[in-house]
């Protein structure tokens, strides 16, 4: 009886899911990078097409996530050894992203079933991959909340409970706060609609965070003319010393 | 006023990273040494990723040298010639260093290796610095005259040379391997090896201490920019805005600190460098033995 009721709530629930759809808007699709460059808010806002009313009931919720470019890490762990702190066990993590942050319109356990989360990999545990732990360590799972706990602390990753507001169920909007601390590349933005924790619908869009003027071109010549950008850099330290030798020179007589 | 910085891809405060070139760089001109073994430990303390912080002090070491060693040509107490003969071994020692380094991290223990390098060897160099120069400033105060051995078994080997600006007939094998053993360490710690080199140069060489400081700087200057081309064509790791914004407190306190070291007496100035080496030594030997706050860490990439 109870399997029957929640079949039913489900095919409610999906029901729905063909008729609504994101329409996004964000405040700008890159992110550029300067030299006083501290960081940075964007601005992600929508609206939610819909060809029929509004279904009342399981209420509307939204959640926005950020993902950073990724990259495989290796996070290893310090034990006493001799008297001293030594790295002892790695773990090796497939692939996390290198910023990522979530914001939902309620608790994020309200707004999501696991199953979902599973399928869509939307919370910060789910969105790390594969944790290939060597045979010989047990609580490889350690080592993936080390990692979490590092970035949280870094406000590299983010889980904002709460901070998309939905109006009349058809408008939202969100603020994502960037740290100083950012790598170039794109990042995947996405936007689900949820009805009882089932996706009914969503949405996939990419900011491009990249450094322009003085920063893309150190930058680039650091990595396509790396020689010619290291003899720049001593010419740099060189010439620096000795026009303060010169400086100080002139100032004693 | 926060500045973002290109290669470590960090926003640090400008100011901060100036009055940390002015320190190390009078501490610098005043004792002869580059300064990487404190700048490189307070770049990683503000945040700057190690590989970067490594390879941009290489190259601001280069500048507060520079800067360093013409005040000291000015005053002729730079020894070209033992300066070469250290910098020929220094080279050797330097390429030899970094494939050991690169090997070490394959085995994924260059950390602890590092920092095992710094706590044996400023620990022994600090202590021995420290001992020796309170002898001799106890011994100027009784108003004994400095005993200093004329005759060792260096003194024994073939191919004597003469080195006129110190004052010194001997072989030149001491000072050869001085330079390759100078230049490992300094590779695998990352630093430009002056406060290895500058005992070693007074203790087993039997230089004089105002020659020391300005041979010393010399060679630094050869030794770091040639690790600051390694590292700019391999790993990418040189950002020249932090170098920048460093180099510019350290030549200025270069100068500032060469002025301070020809006013003080060499025991001072020795003791001085011995309870600051002594002391990042004690900081360092305390962080393998406590507890860390955070056990794990994140390293780049698979292994």
């Amino acid at each position: 009886m109870r399997a029957l009721i929640l079949a039913l709530a489900l095919l409610a629930a999906a029901l729905p899911a063909a008729a609504e759809k994101v329409v996004l808007g964000l405040s700008s699709d890159t992110v550029s990078i300067n030299t006083n460059f501290d960081g940075s808010e964007i601005l992600i806002f929508g609206a939610v097409k819909r060809d029929g009313p509004s279904p009342s009931e399981p209420r509307l919720q939204v959640i926005v996530t950020v993902a950073g470019p990724s990259e495989s890490k290796t996070v290893r762990r310090k034990e006493k050894r001799f008297g001293i702190w030594v790295n002892k066990d790695a773990v090796e993590i497939d692939s996390a992203p290198s910023f990522y942050a979530v914001s939902t319109s309620t608790l994020l356990g309200l707004s999501l079933s696991e199953t979902e989360d599973v399928r869509h990999k939307i919370s910060i545990p789910r969105a790390i991959r594969s944790v290939d732990a060597p045979d010989d360590i047990s609580d490889s799972e350690t080592f993936a909340d080390a990692l979490i706990r590092i970035k949280s602390k870094a406000n590299q990753y983010q889980l904002n409970e709460g901070t998309v507001s939905v109006d009349e169920q058809t408008l939202f909007r969100t603020t994502i706060e960037l740290p100083a601390a950012l790598t170039e590349g794109e990042y995947q933005t996405r936007i689900f609609l949820t009805r009882g924790g089932q996706v009914v619908s969503q949405y996939e869009t990419s900011i491009y965070v990249r450094k322009v003027g003085l920063e893309r071109w150190l930058y680039v010549l650091s990595r396509e003319k790396a020689f010619l950008y290291g003899l720049m850099s001593l010419a740099i330290a060189v010439f620096a010393g000795w026009g303060a030798s010169a400086i100080f020179g002139l100032l004693r007589r | 006023m926060q500045i973002y910085l290109p290669i470590a891809e960090v926003s640090v405060n400008a100011f901060l990273l100036l009055g940390l070139g002015g320190i190390v760089g009078i501490l610098s001109g005043m004792f002869g040494v580059g300064g990487g073994f404190l700048m490189t430990p307070l770049l990683f303390f503000i945040g700057i990723p190690p590989a970067v912080a490594v390879a941009t002090e290489a190259n601001q070491i280069v500048a507060s040298s520079f800067s360093g060693v013409l005040a000291h040509f000015k005053r002729k107490t730079v020894d070209l010639r033992m300066g070469t003969v250290l910098l020929i071994g220094g080279l050797v020692g330097a390429g030899f260093g970094v494939m050991l380094f690169n090997y070490l991290k394959a085995q994924g223990q260059v950390d602890l290796l590092v920092k095992l390098c710094y706590v044996v060897f400023l620990g022994v160099i600090g202590g021995l610095m420290f001992f020796e120069s309170l002898n001799a400033i106890r011994n100027v105060r009784k108003g004994k005259a400095p005993v200093r051995k004329k005759h060792n078994w260096i003194h024994g080997l073939p191919f004597k040379m003469r080195f006129r600006v110190s004052g010194l007939y001997i072989s030149v094998i001491p000072p050869l391997i001085v330079g390759v053993a100078v230049g490992v360490l300094a590779a695998i710690m990352g630093v430009g090896g002056g406060f290895i080199m500058v005992p070693a140069m007074i203790y087993l060489l039997g230089m004089p201490t105002k020659v020391v400081v300005g041979t010393s700087l010399f060679q630094i200057i050869f030794v770091t920019a040639f690790t600051t081309m390694l590292h700019a064509t391999t790993n990418f790791t040189v950002d020249i805005v932090l170098a920048v914004l460093l180099l510019v407190g350290g030549v200025i306190g270069a100068q500032i600190g060469t002025r301070i070291g020809v006013k003080m007496k060499a025991e001072q100035l020795r003791i001085l460098l011995a309870i600051m080496v002594l002391a990042v030594c004690g900081k360092l030997a305390l962080e393998l033995l406590l507890q860390p706050s955070e056990l794990y860490s994140i390293a780049e990439g698979g292994h």
